[in-house]
């Protein structure tokens, strides 16, 4: 059928904002200010791993810490830079890629910017498991047994609170602003119980945990960068994967399951993801605050898009999490602060920001 | 879409087959039952408005027609099969709905939003074929909204965003269509605006309509058939003429009125009697 003429219709039909990109079975919308993103993130990211790699008691600078990572440089500094501190920024930053991601997940499908794990209290919750194994488990605890025994009291401490949480705001669905209360009380809960740990535990453990609970990448090395990679490389694609229904989880459940979505499985599924995501990576640093609260909306903001996107979240986190670790190896000289106060400091404002706007929204 | 219908028509279907159904269904929320031992049949090819006061059931009947609430007894079926065990999937593809007053994510824009309608047609590596192209381009001309798809959805007016929402239920390509009070909010230039869009996706489109309506006077020149209802039954359902009358009109709504024909369209208008001016 022809159809009616209008002042510039191409031959197709077009539908204005919707570019198709499209290979045989496989389609999808051209968003080429995401793309722009993600590849301007991943330029900022790669020169802040320079600039962190570099930094240290044998400085190297950032054109041969970048030939390094390309396969040139000589043997002291290949050494230096692929054994000492690669594992380090590397850890930095897929943590903060996966938080990030989690975040996202989080943000779309309780539809509210508040709902981050560390808001949550789904980060604390694998806190207060990984504590919890490093007060009981004592001087005993060391070597491979703390190595694989603290990822998998995280994951699990992650998961039952997140389990607990959906249990708790679940009224016939799920409301995101119940979940995001919720979440915060149980966190004040979980905070009070890691607390209780920390004074019931002997000065050495005491010390220990709370080093680990400021979310420190200090003295991180391959051993951290491969659980954590390896989670991204199964969860991330996931997360792809199911951001399609996540597109329609975004509207009314009622929308959603006219859609014909299946809401509550879909809503697990991505819940699994998101918790998963956020306990690995409190696993392999600590609980590392507020990236998985600000770069989602980071991204959204600069993709301008009406939810925040798994791609570029994922570059923006872990640039933010490299650079608050630049900041925290050298803003104070010689006193390396843990990364988890810079991203703290950098994240609390935006969290002040969120809470008073919501606030007035609940009044208007 | 039109494969379909001839499709449908071939296989030797008349316009009295029933479509959507509900036999006996027991519907509440928690305890509270509000609907008991209904039974429905909606007809192939008919616009069907719902009416009734406030909290009859109106709205409850209709989520469990769109099989957003599952009943506690009794069945939903769609074109003879329970609606609860087919994929649900399957059936956003034959059935569509709107909610009362949807919301829309902030920032979305009028073109994404009618795209969404297009999911149950779309997989995760499959997510803007040539005919989800083609249908929501089509749906937004149809609409006339087409110059407005690049604006976000929470800036338009009240009348173009309940357009925008008829369009992604057009994009959908479903030939049910359910439609929860699809006027509210809306004013009266605008109300007749939203009904002659959902007439002409019944003339022209072919598509089977059940609303729920508050208006009295536009559900009885809009709709083929009206069911009436009140605390959860069904008190009288047919024709505007059969339903529309002095009797029923105290029946279900408590409301003392003059039933005369409509100077325009010669359907039941409904004069309401009050007690000072009359």
């Amino acid at each position: 059928m022809a159809a009616p003429t209008s002042d510039t219709a191409p031959p197709p039909v077009r539908v204005p904002g919707r570019t198709p990109v499209r290979r045989g079975p496989v389609s999808g919308v051209w968003r080429p200010r995401n793309v722009l993103v993600i590849v301007v993130a991943s330029l900022v990211l790669l020169l802040a791993l320079a600039v962190n790699i570099g930094r240290g008691e044998f400085p190297i600078s950032i054109p041969e810490v970048l030939a390094v990572l390309f396969g040139g440089g000589d043997a002291g500094q290949q050494f230096i830079v692929l054994e000492l501190r690669l594992p380090r920024s590397l850890t930095g930053l897929l943590v903060g890629g996966a938080l990030a991601v989690s975040g996202a997940i989080l943000q779309s499908i309780a539809r509210n910017p508040l709902a981050s794990p560390d808001i949550i209290g789904i980060t604390w919750g694998a806190s207060a498991a990984a504590v919890t194994l490093i007060v009981l488990g004592g001087s005993g605890l060391v070597g491979s047994l703390a190595a694989v025994g603290l990822p998998i009291a995280a994951l699990v401490g992650g998961l039952v609170t997140a389990v607990l949480i959906y249990t708790l705001s679940w009224r016939r669905g799920i409301q995101g602003f119940r979940l995001v209360l919720v979440g915060i009380g149980i966190n004040a809960m979980l905070a009070a119980l890691v607390n209780w740990l920390l004074i019931i535990a002997q000065v050495y453990e005491a010390a220990r945990a709370q080093v680990w609970l400021n979310g420190s990448l200090n003295a991180r090395g391959w051993e951290h960068v491969v659980p954590v990679g390896l989670a991204l490389v199964i969860l991330v694609p996931a997360a792809l994967v199911l951001s399609f229904v996540m597109g329609a989880l975004q509207y009314s459940d009622d929308t959603a399951k006219a859609l014909g979505v299946r809401v509550n499985t879909a809503r697990s599924l991505l819940l699994l993801v998101a918790v998963g995501l956020a306990a690995v990576a409190t696993a392999g640093a600590g609980p590392i605050v507020f990236v998985a609260l600000v770069a989602p909306q980071i991204a959204q903001r600069l993709v301008g898009s009406a939810r925040p996107p798994i791609g570029a979240s994922l570059v923006i986190g872990a640039a933010l999490t490299v650079i608050s670790d630049v900041i925290a190896r050298t803003a104070f000289g010689a006193v390396e602060l843990p990364v988890g106060v810079v991203t703290a400091v950098l994240g609390a404002p935006y969290l002040l920001y969120l809470l008073i706007r919501q606030g007035r929204e609940a009044r208007a | 879409m039109t494969s379909t219908r001839t499709e449908t028509t071939a296989q030797g279907e008349q316009t009295d087959r029933v479509r959507l159904a509900a036999e006996g269904v027991r519907l509440g929320y928690g305890d509270r039952t509000i609907v008991d031992d209904l039974d429905l049949e909606v007809l192939h090819g008919t616009v069907t408005a719902v009416i009734g006061p406030n909290g009859c059931g109106k709205s409850t009947l209709l989520r469990a027609l769109g099989r957003l609430l599952a009943p506690t007894k009794g069945h939903v079926l769609l074109d003879g099969r329970r609606i609860d065990r087919m994929p649900t999937k399957e059936v956003a593809t034959v059935l569509g709905l709107l909610p009362q007053a949807p919301t829309a994510p902030e920032g979305l824009t009028v073109g994404d939003l009618v795209a969404r309608g297009r999911h149950p047609h779309q997989a995760w590596y499959r997510q803007w074929s040539g005919d989800d192209e083609e249908a929501v381009a089509e749906a937004l001309a149809w609409t006339g909204i087409a110059d407005l798809a690049e604006r976000p959805v929470d800036e338009l007016s009240g009348g173009q965003r309940q357009r925008a929402w008829i369009s992604m239920a057009l994009a959908q390509g479903t030939e049910l269509l359910l439609l929860d009070e699809p006027t509210t909010f809306l004013d009266l230039a605008h109300q007749v605006e939203v009904l002659e869009l959902v007439d002409r996706l019944h003339t022209e489109r072919g598509r089977t309509v059940v609303m729920v309506l508050h208006d009295l006077n536009l559900a009885a020149r809009y709709a083929d058939r009206l069911v009436a209802m009140r605390d959860g039954r069904i008190m009288a359902s047919g024709t505007p003429a059969e339903v529309i009358t002095e009797p029923l009109l105290r029946e279900v709504f408590g409301l003392d009125a003059r039933v005369v024909p409509d100077p325009v369209a010669g359907t039941p208008l409904v004069v309401p009697i009050g007690t000072h001016r009359v």
